[in-house]
């Protein structure tokens, strides 16, 4: 059964993988869409190609790039998730807190984190510093707010039931509102990492000068396009693998759910 | 003096215009005796939630005196135990966990509530199931945990919320026994809500009628059933003439 579903599902990819292969042999094409072999070519060079002089950006990077990119998403993320999770707890138990922050929260949101590029740039100068702030505040985003929603979502009874225990205010957000917003809290840092790629990828095409995005725009320049292709297909690998360690601490912290939809 | 002491309460849910304004109890007046059982018997809708949240402390009626001990109740706190509908079970912590909840909050120390709290496990049957989640066990089972939980509370009073409402008539049965079994042995003061004209026959020793809209006190009767009662009593004369008034008081 399962592998006849995985089977099924490798038919469109092989299909469109043929698809290309044809289509980028094709004179017409040539320096615009190079074939899948060509990529794969290019790509394993931009991982093991040895970089010579240094005089050819796509030998032997890949590496170092990946992890320039991943070490900005890391920062400015987790820096995200330390301040929206408390944050989002508060403001979601507490009404002062509520109404002190949540207007501002939700009057700035709908400002697309693009939109912040030049005024990041503005502030931070071409530096690391300017990338991080625009994963942060993608990142800050989408975790307050699922953060909030759970912490709002905490089921009447099991408050009362600690209240009733002899809980206080404090021990009732340290031991039940922040366990039952757990889940909404994770589907925050899914969907908050997914919004720090798309992040990091955007700022380094305009505010640094190393990086996943950096390359990617940079290849475009220079007419390399088995390397846009590449970095394209990079950006999605770390993105997925990414969001399968949240998915796997997940597991872990949420076991209780997980026998719960059994 | 009376463990619970309530007069001329009134609870009223004010809307924005008189209509969508609810009365929801009008001129209460009861009193609990210590170590009574007493049942709350009335129809959905009639305000015996509300009357029980008013004395865990859960809200605050809107007048009237309410009295446990002699101290008026401003908050919900572990001497009143309450034990709701649906359990209301930490889902992500174990048996053993949520049973201690309430001592570990309180920041008392392991050796003073842990044996209490294997000894009320063990009342209720559970020991073999203290590493299982909420999740795990069946209703009656974790309406056994929430028992348990406000055992190990110490709690003088038990407020219960038509706890075995949402059980099979089999392990309703099996669980109004334990109810039973546990109050003999230990003779809290439990006020049990229920709409079951048998349950509240068959546990307490009073029944106070409730009629809806405003919630009110219509009539109260004491169950003259000799204890301990075995479930062979729910078929006897007393038991069916008494069913026999209730039913006619409700009917009117």
């Amino acid at each position: 059964m399962l592998a006849r579903r995985l089977g099924l599902g490798v038919v469109l990819p092989l299909l469109i993988l043929l698809i290309w292969q044809w289509g980028g042999s094709q004179p017409d094409m040539a320096g615009v869409l190079p074939t899948p072999l060509a990529v794969l070519h290019a790509w394993e060079r931009w991982m093991f190609g040895s970089a010579g002089m240094g005089l050819n950006p796509y030998l032997g990077t890949w590496f170092s790039n990946v992890e320039y990119s991943a070490m900005r998403v890391g920062q400015g993320f987790v820096l995200a998730a330390l301040i929206a999770v408390p944050l989002g707890l508060l403001i979601g138990w507490s009404r002062i807190m509520s109404s002190l922050f949540d207007p501002m929260i939700q009057g700035l949101r709908p400002i697309p984190i693009t939109a912040w590029l030049p005024f990041s740039i503005a502030l931070f100068g071409i530096r690391d510093l300017g990338s991080i702030f625009l994963i942060f505040l993608g990142g800050f985003y989408a975790i307050v707010v699922n953060t909030t929603q759970g912490a709002r979502d905490v089921d009447r009874n099991l408050v009362r039931a600690a209240l009733m225990m002899g809980a206080s205010r404090l021990q009732l957000l340290w031991r039940v509102v922040l366990p039952a917003a757990m889940p909404s809290i994770f589907t925050g840092l899914r969907i908050g990492l997914g919004i720090a790629w798309t992040a990091v990828i955007v700022s380094e095409m305009v505010a640094v000068k190393s990086g996943l995005g950096y390359v990617l725009w940079d290849a475009y320049y220079v007419g390399r396009m088995d390397i846009v292709i590449a970095d394209m297909v990079s950006i999605g690998l770390m993105g997925y693998l990414s969001d399968r360690i949240i998915v796997l601490v997940e597991q872990r912290v949420l076991n209780w759910r997980r026998l719960q939809s059994h | 003096m009376s463990h619970i002491q309530i007069s001329a309460l009134d609870m009223i849910y004010p809307g924005k215009t008189a209509a969508q304004t609810v009365q929801a109890l009008k001129g209460i007046d009861l009193q609990i005796e210590a170590g009574e059982f007493v049942a709350l018997l009335g129809p959905s809708g009639c305000g015996k939630s509300t009357l029980l949240n008013l004395i865990a402390g859960f809200e605050q009626p809107s007048a009237g005196a309410l009295l446990v001990n002699g101290e008026p109740i401003s908050r919900p706190g572990p001497e009143r135990g309450v034990v709701f509908q649906e359990a209301a079970l930490m889902p992500w912590l174990n048996v053993w966990d949520n049973v201690v909840f309430g001592p570990r909050v309180q920041g008392m120390k392991p050796a003073d509530y842990e044996p209490r709290a294997e000894e009320m496990l063990r009342l209720v049957g559970l020991s073999e199931f203290r590493n299982h989640l909420p999740v795990q066990l069946s209703g009656g089972m974790r309406q056994r945990v929430g028992i348990a939980r406000v055992l190990t509370l110490g709690s003088k009073v038990l407020l219960m919320d038509e706890p075995f409402g949402a059980l099979d008539a089999q392990t309703r049965l099996t669980m109004q026994e334990l109810l039973l079994k546990v109050w003999q042995q230990l003779k809290p003061t439990i006020l049990f809500i229920t709409h079951d004209i048998d349950e509240a026959l068959f546990l307490a020793d009073k029944v106070h009628v409730m009629s809806a809209r405003p919630g009110r006190i219509q009539q109260q009767f004491s169950v003259p059933l000799a204890r301990p009662r075995a479930i062979e009593v729910t078929t006897s004369d007393s038991f069916n003439a008494m069913k026999r008034e209730i039913l006619h008081c409700i009917r009117h």
